[in-house]
Formats: structure tokens, sequence, C-alpha cells
């Protein structure tokens, strides 16, 4: 009587036991079982969140992977995957080797990611099966991995920074048309900066965004974060002057609310539609501005400003490359499939579709010369990725760095909003960054 | 079901009388060993019955706690950073390389990490004294009856029933420069402040801090002093009362006396739950927390996830790890032997 219930009980145990232990190898036989490409595939594709909301892109997103469904006979599973948490999943899926088969990532972080592995490297080969590498415009390729080794990912969207600012605001103060230099953008400030106004509205405690400025108003300054061969170099004087004229926009001259010092939900955007500040530098906020009521006709885009002379390359690039990739990890089983929805998505006709969805320029030369793409916006967007525009530092510690200076810059911002920012204060914020990094 | 269960021991008993009648027939020496041998299965049957019953769910403590814990371990002693991440089982061994880089206090990531430990450590000692200052003070001012007094009751418990992240996040819209409540009632309406006062930053963001642990976690102090409080005696008061002993020696000398088991699990979970809180700050500032509110749950999550250097943040996790076993060790310890004298 009781040898059977014991026996009961230890064979629940182990089925209990099996069956936890069977959660992992049933997903991968699963994965494994769609080797063959083509009709009646299934591959999962991760993307980034560029609507307004998540909620939107699947708005988006899904009629054109019904059409790609069509058109192949492989299905796509569609997850959307928002800015704070797409780094930490690619990571995860990296060292389970349970991802995606395609994902979207930031260009920035290319290098990085492309250091771990995990990505399909994008061979002459891998290339041709998309349609070649010529067909993408050069900048945007410049932002997909190291020099000299393949490509981790192929662009997908292009976007640049502009200078937003408000005619009406503008007309007030008697300014005549959009500062081209630091000095106007600062003269121009002042003039703006009365009561609850402010002359420049910046998202000073959001580490990505000022990570970007950080970049830029270092560049202006001959400096570039890290030396030839990669290793960090963010004390040098050139980066330490650039990161204090942007800081100090806040804390010498005023034209920015302290308030900023706290924004990374994108106020920011939100008090230049309102009015509470006269000028805003974003990537591609047409969209953003449009969602908080503000029509086309009240703002006018310019190119962000230089020290000195015109915008061009050198010390006088006024964007980073900004845009976003797409990739194939490197674990799939199902290439091909993958290969043709990277095709699909990089084809002129969806290219056009989606960057006018976005509001980003598409990063393929054919997609380009629409002239959805000729708006005042995008002319001049367009423009800053062609002539002035440089891409993000490309080697593997990019990602720490973004971490590591960023939040050095908000630290900053955050001593900023009680008056200047010394040379010797941002020297120690950045020093102390540097100490942090690890090869 | 009673019916049914009764005649399950009535053979099981019959048996071992068989055993006994069928072995009284045998020699000594196999009188001996047949008993034992016959009985092992039904001993061990009665010991191992609670360890099978128990063997799922410590299936599923080894899976969820232990197992990470011990890859933790392992991870710490391997220099692993994003190169390695696709491979990670072959990461080259630190040896206690990450060991010697987080606690070299005179290197750039050891003191940034002492900072964070003091910052922790005051943070928690401020946030868990006044949760339970406020706690106990509230339990002992609800435990007369009152009209009401069960709405108050419901009410105080409502932080504790909130989801952390609404309720944080919340907090933080109220902390803002610009638009928040707290100066707008400060600084607007009030006139107590000067010039509108920054919360989550600088200094200040400390204090924010300290708030909102406080606000979250009082209640739980409220509700355990308060079941504790059940369980004191009113007789003794009511001596007391006759022997002239007014409302703080009550306190001091019934109401504390009888509470101290309580506490001292009260203390311990609510400093567990602080030293370690993540939510809190995370959902308060982000991921660059104010240098004065870096506390260690944020730092060892910069440090890991972040930067990318996964075997400095084990090591770090792993010393935290030791340095909580080693409080709750020794406040246990302690405790109970104040008990026993």
């Amino acid at each position: 009587m009781r040898r059977p219930s014991t026996i009961a009980i230890l064979a629940t145990s182990v089925i209990a036991a099996a069956a936890v232990a069977g959660c992992s190898s049933s997903a991968s036989t699963s994965a494994s079982g769609n080797a063959s490409a083509g009709a009646g595939t299934t591959i999962t594709y991760w993307a980034s969140d560029q609507g307004s909301s998540i909620a939107d892109d699947y708005t988006v997103l899904n009629p054109e992977l019904a059409k790609f469904t069509r058109q192949t006979g492989i299905k796509v599973k569609l997850e959307v995957i928002g800015w704070a948490d797409l780094l930490n999943r690619i990571t995860a899926a990296t060292t389970s080797g349970q991802g995606p088969d395609v994902v979207n990532i930031g260009n920035t972080w290319s290098a990085s990611l492309q250091a771990t592995g995990a990505l399909l490297p994008w061979s002459s080969q891998n290339f041709s099966a998309i349609g070649g590498e010529s067909k993408f415009v050069s900048s945007a390729v410049g932002s997909t991995g190291a020099a000299g080794k393949p490509p981790a990912a192929v662009p997908l969207y292009s976007v640049a920074y502009a200078l937003y600012y408000n005619k009406a605001l503008f007309q007030q103060a008697g300014i005549a048309g959009p500062p081209a230099t630091w000095a106007d953008l600062i003269a121009d400030g002042k003039k703006l900066t009365h009561g609850s106004v402010y002359g420049l509205a910046l998202e000073a405690g959001s580490i990505p965004e000022n990570i970007h400025n950080a970049f830029i108003f270092a560049q202006q300054h001959g400096c570039s974060f890290f030396s030839p061969s990669g290793a960090p170099t963010y004390t040098l004087p050139g980066c330490v002057a650039g990161v204090q004229q942007f800081v100090n926009l806040m804390g010498t001259d005023k034209i920015v609310s302290p308030g900023d010092a706290e924004y990374d939900q994108n106020q920011s955007i939100t008090d230049f539609a309102d009015g509470k500040a006269g000028m805003l530098m974003w990537q591609a906020a047409g969209a953003n501005l449009k969602a908080h009521g503000m029509a086309t006709s009240q703002y006018g885009i310019a190119p962000v400003p230089v020290q000195s002379g015109v915008p061009g390359q050198g010390t006088n690039v006024d964007s980073m490359v900004a845009g976003i990739n797409i990739a194939i990890f490197k674990n799939t089983h199902n290439l091909t499939a993958s290969e043709k929805f990277v095709q699909f998505m990089t084809s002129p006709a969806e290219q056009t579709i989606l960057s006018k969805e976005y509001g980003s320029i598409p990063p393929v030369s054919a997609a380009q010369q629409n002239p959805a793409f000729n708006t005042p916006e995008l002319s001049v967007l367009k423009n800053v990725l062609a002539t002035s525009a440089v891409a993000m530092p490309q080697v593997a510690g990019e990602s720490q760095f973004e971490q590591l200076v960023g939040t050095a810059v908000k630290n900053l911002f955050a001593d900023a909003v009680s008056g200047p920012v010394s040379t010797q204060t941002v020297e120690q914020q950045l020093a102390s960054a540097q100490s942090q990094t690890t090869g | 079901m009673a019916r049914a269960r009764t005649p399950t021991p009535a053979p099981a008993r019959s048996a071992r009388t068989d055993a006994r009648a069928g072995g009284a027939g045998h020699q000594a020496p196999g009188r001996r060993r047949r008993p034992v041998r016959r009985r092992r299965p039904g001993r061990l049957r009665r010991i191992g019955l609670p360890y099978l019953l128990l063997l799922p769910a410590l299936l599923f403590e080894l899976l969820v706690h232990l197992v990470p814990m011990v890859v933790g371990v392992f991870i710490s002693f391997k220099s692993l950073t994003q190169l390695y991440l696709t491979q990670w089982l072959h990461t080259p061994w630190a040896g206690l390389g990450n060991y010697r880089v987080v606690v070299d206090f005179n290197g750039a990531i050891g003191q940034a990490l002492l900072h964070s430990f003091v910052v922790t450590c005051a943070f928690t000692a401020i946030a868990v004294g006044l949760s339970w200052l406020l706690g106990c003070a509230a339990a002992i001012l609800a435990q007369d009856s009152f009209r009401g007094r069960g709405l108050l009751r419901a009410i105080f418990l409502t932080p504790y029933a909130l989801p952390a992240y609404t309720s944080v996040i919340t907090w933080a819209f109220m902390f803002q420069y610009n638009n928040g409540l707290i100066n707008y009632v400060l600084h607007n309406e009030l006139g107590i402040t000067s010039s509108p006062t920054f919360w989550l930053l600088g200094d200040n963001s400390f204090i924010a801090l300290v708030t909102v642990s406080v606000w979250r976690n009082w209640p739980f102090a409220f509700l355990v002093v308060m079941a504790g409080l059940q369980s004191i005696p009113r007789e003794f008061y009511e001596a007391a009362a006759i022997d002239g002993a007014g409302v703080w020696q009550k306190i001091r000398l019934i109401t504390m006396p009888s509470l101290r088991p309580v506490n001292q699990v009260l203390v311990l979970v609510l400093f567990l739950w602080t030293f370690n809180d993540f939510t809190t700050p995370y959902v308060l500032f982000g991921n660059g927390a104010p240098p004065p509110a870096d506390v260690i749950s944020i730092h060892i999550y910069n440090a890991s996830f972040l930067t990318w250097n996964f075997g400095e943040g084990s090591a770090m996790s792993v010393l935290l790890l030791l340095f909580l076993l080693v409080i709750s060790g020794g406040y246990l310890l302690f405790t109970s032997r104040r008990r026993d004298a």
C-alpha cells in the first residue's frame, strides 16, 4: 500500500524537475526546427520605439510586415521594445543565445555590440543578399561598426540634430533669423529670456541627449573623447572646454532654465512647443512638436550653431550621425529569411513609407530622392547629414563612454543650476568618469 | 474521509506483528537483523516523506535563488565584459582581480563604491529609524479604540498597498523643480523658501530618497507592531495603572519589552529591504543617480549593466551579500543572546 505512494511522490518530483529543466530545451528545439528558409518560416523582429508611443509603432509596422508576408510567405513576429529596455534585452539575448532573428539598434551602439560578436558581420557576400553596400548613403554606413571591420548592422533610419526656433518669439524679441554661431545663439538667447520664458530648452537630465551634445561641443574644440587606437581621452583640454561651454549655457549664460537640469522625459520639447523656450536642439523634432500642437508654420529650422564660420567638417561639425540600424543576430537559424526581411526593410519603397511615418530621413539613396523628403525640416537635416555630421566614436568602449560621460554632464548641470561651472570642476568630473572605464 | 483513512494503519500494524511473529521462530542473529532490515523502509519513508514533499519547493528555491547566486559568485572571479558575452562561460579567469579593483579605495572604482556604501549606510540608518519610530508611534496611538480607528488604519496602510513603481513615480512628479507639488506648496503658496528648491538634484536628493523610502516602509512597521500589541495582555496595563504608572512608564516598561521579539524581526527586515531597495532610487532618479543619493543597488546596477563590466559588478554584489550576511547573522546572534540573558 505504501510503497506505490512513495514511488508516486518520487515520480511527481522527478517529473516536476524535468518540467523545469525542460523549459529551456523545448524553446531551443522550436527555434532550430525552422532551419529551412523561405515560405512558412517565422522570424522574430525586435523593433525600437520610433513613433510617439509603442502602440503607434505597432500601427505603423504591422501593415508593412503583412505586406512582407504576402510577398515572401515569411511570417514576422514583431515586438516593439522601449529604449529603456532595448540594450538590456539585447545583452540578455546575447548571453543566452536565445535572441530574435532581426533587431533594431541605436546606431551609436554598433561598435560596442560588434565587439560582443552577437551580430552577423555584413561581409560583402551578406551585403549582396540585400542589394549591396552601395545602396546606402555613405555617412550612414560610417556609423555601423568599427573601422576596418565588416559592419555589424545596416542603416535603417537616419536623423540629425538641428536648431528649432519659435518664429513668434524671435519676432517679438526683434531677432531677424536663426543664430549661426554660439556667440549669436547666446546673444539671441539673452534677448529671449525674460520671466518664465528662456532662450533655449535643454534635456539636461537625459544621459543620451547630454552625451550627444557633449560630443558635438567637444568636436568643435577638436576633441573626440577617444584616441585613434580607441583609448579614452576624456580629459583632453578640447573635451573639457567643449563640455564646459555646453553646461555653461545654463551656468554662465543663463539662457537655459535651471529646471531643465531635471528633464529626461522629453519635457524640453513640451516647453518649446508651449512657448516657454525660444530654441531647441533636437533630432527630427517635427513629429513630436506636431503631437504637442505646434504647427509647422510656427517654428523655423536651422543647422545647430558652430564656433565660427559655417557648418562643415573638422571643428565645424554640428551634429552626430544619429539614427537606427538594423542587424541580424549571428545565431539565427533563419539567415536567408532574415536577410530577405532586411532587404525588404531597406528597399526604396519601404524606406519611403517608414521614414515618412517616423519623420526620419531614409539612409537609402534611391529613397532619399523622393520629394516627400524635401520639406523645410528634412532638407536641413539631409544637408546636415551630408555635409556637417560626424559619427559617434565607433569603438568598443562607446556604450561605457555614453554612460560615464553622460552622467558626468548630468552632474555638471546639477552644479550649473547655481552658477558658472569652472574648468577645474569639469576636469574633475571627466577624470573621474575616465578612471572608471575598463578595457 | 475519516473512515477511509482508518483501515490503512491496520494492515501496516498487522504486517509488523507478522514480522515479529515470524522472526520469533528463527535463530538469534537472524532475529536481530531481520526486524531492522524490514523496518528500515518504514523509517526511511517516515523520515523521507517530508523531504520528498519539500523536494519540488527545494528545487525551485535552488533554481530561483541559489543558482543565480552561485553564478554571480562564479562571474565575480571572471573578467566578464561585453567582449565575452556570447561565450560567457569561457571568459578568462580574473582570480581575485575584480575584488582587488573593487576594494582598492585609492582607485576610482573602489572610491566610488566606498562612497556609495557610506551613502547607503546613512540612508538605511535614517530611513529604518524613522519608519520604525513612525510605525511604532502610530500603532501605539491607535491601540485604544476610538471612532474612525478602522478607517485611519486603512488609510495608514495605503502606501504599503500601492504598487511601488506607481507611488514612487508620483513622488518624482511631486518633487519636480518646475511644476512639482512640493515646491508649489512650500514656495508659491506658503512662501517658506525664497526660491524653488531642487529636490532631485544635489544634496536634497538624499532627503527626497529618505522621504519616499520612509513613506513606503512605515506602514509595514505599523502593521507588524499593531499585530504585536494585540498579544500583550490588558491586565499588565491595568495592574500598572493601579500601581500609578503613567503613559510613558507603560510604554517603556510594558509595551517595549513585550514587543522585543517583534521589533527584532521588524528592524532586520526593514534594514534588509531598505539597504537593498532598487525600485525607489531607480524610479526617482533614473540611470544616473546624483552622487549624494547614489545608493549601492543603483551603483552595482550601473557598474554591471550600463558600463558592461559584469565581473566587477558581480564582485561588488558578492561583497554586498557577505556584508548583509554578517550583519544579519551578528544581529540575530546579539539580539537572541540579549533575550536569553
